[in-house]
């Protein structure tokens, strides 16, 4: 315990931290391997289609000891074909007939229920028209387009465009991602997955604009001073809030953890299930892409800025003559960029605690300067 | 810079008792409501209590007509039917653009239920032109005269229904034209009318003859195919049924199938239509309390609807059996087929016959909300029992449940004494979501489903995000070497940007979702939009002034080992804590 808080403090201090943005290029490859696995897995498999989606019938009996087998049968002599019958965890049946109309369905659940032996109350039955699945895939699709653009345009304005571009690949990247996994693993796809698909438009986004939030506040004036290149800074950002972003993805990702044991161990199957399984995929890719993509993709727009080349060459030069020994002058420019925030940005995390033995003396510096 | 500050650390010093005293009043006064307007617990959506869900969809090509005043129609009559039935509690609301959801609750007959809302449409009365027992039971019981008949009466109406209005207020002078004439004559006819020859002897005979002159409007040769149509038409199957009369305009003659009360399935061909369900003002099913003869329907035309069932009946009451018989048409089945004797004019009528009264109040509903604006079909139904309904409530609980002790797990191991203030954060939010969900019910037909309770479990980690914010940026200020209290102070300005900014993108893709989408995810975009609200609600109110309350006590302010505001644990710099920490609170310096 104490040592992730020490590991806590050490990355607020910059003593330690991973190169995301140095190492950008690794991750991207990374990604994009993903991303190319992802959509090749979605050309060549396809997704599962849930009954929703295809139009059909799901019926669930309760818990029965009727044999699956046994199921099966009874379910292909009411429907006159194929039909999929899984046992579930409470011992109930879940029986999927594809291409029934809502008016045949009724016939075969009367039929169903004769052969189990039940009432036919007891027998859950979900019918679903094919146009309807349509509509809801249709609708999301809507709303996914909506949502991207007017959260690009939010970024746009709470922050700048290149963040809300990077925002917006991150996000992309996500999306391909859960629906790769979907499509390699062969899940069924209902409108739970798409409920989770769709929430985690929202989630994967809070990450990354947390990591941004910070990006911003530390990037301020960083024209004023000649230490840093934007890159580092975006970087120290993202391990500044490193451990705030493991920590929200650890608590978004409990109660999640918690349906999908209930939903997959207790229920079998169902929209718990869906929900929680997409939104697990989700997340853990939209935490992933906020650290490794999002941030270093704005560090890559930014640094294409006349302004910001111009301040990396500078850094870079001054870098070259601090490796001359000229150490004073780094101190100086040092000390004026970790004031500049100061005044603005009280919480900033500044450079200035990256020397740790220099910093005596000059611990609040800007209370000097004042 | 230093005096906005001092400004921001003064009021920090008097509002926080103000800012929990309010938020504690709020959740007072929210369960004070909860518990006063009876709803103590959220309402349940079918899924979780059990029950049918039905979702209608619009049928398409009929887009042009696909508009919201069309929808809300149809919804209220729906509505009505539905509620005609004795079904309580059936709630029918419009969602998306052209989809209509009907829940009814468990322990009504939802399939009954369903063929009401389900199956009724464009309802339309056509002179019969020839009809028989069709199938191969036809020989069993020639003589089934559909046993209802139509008859002019006074019985006066209640409530008219809401379209119309403006005809309905010339109509009743149509009550007190000769329909007047007094009920009991109206019933004798009635009754004579009942021992109708049978239809079906006469049908063979008739089938060769072309329409008649009262209903002339298909050419020889269409009628003739008719006729072929016809002899092949086999009602019994339910595959010939659903084409029969199947996209025929209102204007032509057409094929359609019905059962009469023996349930036996009858043939017909039917001239165009004469009046339509739009014209049908009002329709009561009525005990006849006075010849004792039943369940009837009577009803009332619209002005214009009077004026062609007048005609209609005075043509069809000249003719021979069964061409004096004009059929009620729904969606292509004839659900009634009274006889006609006379002309009947005045707007009134009733249709009597040997009814149960459930027979009479379903005749009575389809003649009433008959003429929907639009043809629907069922896009998905969803019954679900409550046995199975209360399992999946429990699994969510239990989800809910694991998923929250999971989330206090972390955060005590993490934070530790802070731990303390993000769950009876986390708990604030819990309990203002349940009372919030309770109110809305009733306030506006909220029902909490699974996707909902899933969206509120979710929410869990998004409200616990926000306290991490916060507490690690107080954490950050501590390990600048700042001591407690300051450092909740500015902590407070950035965490609170961070929190915004995240939670209104939460809180975007809620509402986007809730808007744009149908079914299942708008209740769970629902819950997911109310808890980030409610999120912002809570730090604002509870968490930050809860924070700066205790950030005076002894406990947390020293940095107890076990506060989770160590110092030494978080690493804060010792050499800057020592020289500049008596500076900090109040920072000269910068003054």
């Amino acid at each position: 315990m104490s040592k992730l808080g020490d590991l806590g403090a050490r990355l607020h201090r910059g003593e330690v931290g991973y190169d995301f943005v140095g190492n950008r290029k690794l991750w991207y490859g990374v990604s994009i391997l993903i991303t190319v696995l992802a959509v090749v897995g979605l050309v060549v498999r396809g997704l599962n289609m849930g009954i929703e989606f295809q139009g059909g019938a799901v019926f669930t009996t309760e818990k029965t000891s009727v044999s699956v087998a046994q199921a099966e049968e009874y379910a292909e002599e009411a429907a006159g074909h194929d039909a999929i019958v899984q046992e579930l965890g409470n011992g109930s049946l879940r029986i999927q007939i594809s291409s029934v109309d809502t008016g045949k369905s009724d016939e075969i659940k009367e039929e169903l229920a004769k052969d189990f032996k039940v009432d036919s109350e007891t027998i859950n039955a979900e019918l679903v028209g094919p146009s309807w699945g349509d509509q809801i895939a249709n609708k999301a699709w809507q709303g996914l387009g909506i949502f991207l653009v007017l959260v690009v345009i939010y970024l746009a304005i709470a922050f700048e465009w290149r963040m809300a571009v990077a925002a917006f690949v991150a996000l992309i990247h996500d999306i391909t991602i859960t629906v790769g996994i979907y499509a390699l693993v062969g899940f069924e796809v209902t409108p739970g997955t798409v409920i989770g698909l769709l929430t985690i438009l929202g989630y994967s986004l809070y990450d990354t604009v947390v990591v941004f939030d910070s990006l911003k506040e530390q990037t301020k004036d960083i024209t004023k001073q000649t230490r840093w290149t934007y890159r580092d800074v975006a970087n120290r950002s993202i391990n500044s809030t490193l451990v705030r972003s493991v920590n929200t993805t650890v608590v978004a990702l409990l109660p999640v953890a918690g349906l999908l044991f209930i939903g997959g161990g207790v229920l079998g199957a169902g929209m718990l299930n869906d929900i929680s399984l997409s939104l697990f995929v989700g997340l853990a890719a939209g935490a992933y892409s906020s650290i490794f993509i999002a941030t270093p993709l704005v560090a890559d727009l930014k640094e294409r800025e006349p302004q910001m080349k111009a301040l990396r060459k500078r850094v870079l030069a001054k870098r070259a003559q601090a490796d001359q020994g000229d150490s004073a002058e780094e101190q100086t420019d040092e000390e004026s960029y970790g004031d500049e925030p100061e005044d603005a940005t009280p919480a900033v995390v500044g450079p200035r605690h990256q020397p740790a033995s220099r910093n005596r003396g000059r611990g609040r510096p800007s209370g000097k300067r004042r | 810079m230093a005096a906005p500050k001092k400004g921001r650390s003064a009021s920090a010093q008097g509002k926080p008792g103000r800012a929990l005293a309010l938020i504690l009043i709020a959740i007072a006064a929210l369960t004070g409501g909860m518990f006063a307007s009876g709803h103590t617990t959220p309402r349940l959506g079918i899924d979780l209590a059990g029950g049918t869900s039905i979702t209608l969809e619009a049928e398409s090509g009929q887009e042009s007509a696909i508009n919201k005043t069309n929808m809300d129609t149809a919804v209220e009559i729906m509505e009505r039917r539905v509620n005609g039935l004795g079904v309580s509690e059936a709630e029918v609301q419009t969602q998306g653009d052209k989809n209509i959801i009907v829940n009814i609750p468990k322990g009504t007959d939802s399939k009954q239920a369903r063929e009401q809302v389900g199956t009724t449409a464009k309802l339309y009365f056509r002179p019969v032109l020839t009809t028989e027992v069709s199938g191969a039971d036809a020989a069993a019981s020639p003589s089934t005269s559909p046993s209802s008949s139509a008859s002019p009466s006074a019985s006066s109406s209640g409530a008219a229904s809401d379209k119309d209005k403006e005809e309905k207020a010339e109509s009743p002078s149509g009550s007190a034209t000769p329909s007047s004439t007094a009920t009991s004559q109206g019933r004798a006819v009635t009754d004579a009318l009942k021992a109708d020859p049978t239809p079906s002897d006469s049908a063979s005979a008739s089938s060769s003859a072309s329409p008649s002159a009262s209903a002339s409007a298909g050419a020889d040769d269409a009628t003739a195919k008719l006729q072929a149509q016809y002899a092949k038409l086999d009602c019994t199957k339910p595959a010939q049924r659903a084409e029969a009369g199947k996209n025929v305009k209102a204007g032509d003659p057409t094929l359609a199938c019905g059962q009469n009360s023996q349930q036996q399935w009858q043939k017909y061909i039917l001239g165009p239509a004469a009046v339509a369900g739009t014209d049908v003002d009002e329709a009561q099913a009525v005990f006849d309390t006075q010849s004792a003869a039943g369940w009837k329907v009577t009803m009332k035309f619209t002005s214009g609807g009077a004026k062609k069932f007048a005609d209609i009946t005075g043509q069809l009451s000249a003719n021979q059996p069964p061409q004096n018989q004009f059929a009620i048409v729904l969606d292509g089945d004839v659900v009634s087929d009274p006889s006609v004797s006379q002309s009947i004019a005045g707007g009134n009528a009733e249709i009597s016959g040997s009814f149960t009264q459930e027979e009479a109040q379903g005749l009575a509903n389809m003649l009433k909300y008959g003429a929907l604006p639009l043809t629907f079909k069922e896009a998905s139904v969803t019954t679900v029992s409550p046995a199975l309904g209360g399992e999946q409530l429990q699994a969510g609980l239990i989800a809910g449940a694991i998923g929250l002790a999971l989330v206090v797990l972390y955060l005590v191991v993490y934070y530790r004494g802070l731990s303390l203030i993000a769950i009876a954060s986390l708990l604030i939010s819990a309990v203002m979501t349940y009372v919030i969900m309770s109110l809305l019910g009733p306030a506006i037909g909220f029902a909490l489903n699974l996707p909902a309770v899933c969206g509120a479990i979710v929410a869990i980690g998004i409200t616990a995000d926000s306290f991490i914010v916060y507490f690690e940026r107080v954490r950050d200020e501590i390990r600048e070497g700042r001591s407690l209290r300051p450092a909740v102070e500015r902590a407070w300005p950035r965490a609170r940007r961070t929190i915004l900014v995240s939670d209104f993108v939460s809180f975007l893709a809620a509402a986007v979702l809730f808007v744009v989408t149908v079914g299942k995810v708008q209740g769970f975009a629902f819950t997911l939009g109310l808890t980030t609200v409610l999120d912002v609600v809570v730090v604002f109110f509870f968490t930050k002034p809860l924070l700066t309350l205790l950030a005076r006590r002894k406990f947390f302010a020293n940095g107890h080992s076990w506060s989770g505001l160590d110092p030494k644990r978080l690493g804060a710099r010792p050499p800057l804590r020592r020289t500049r920490r008596p500076a900090v609170p109040v920072d000269p310096k910068e003054a």
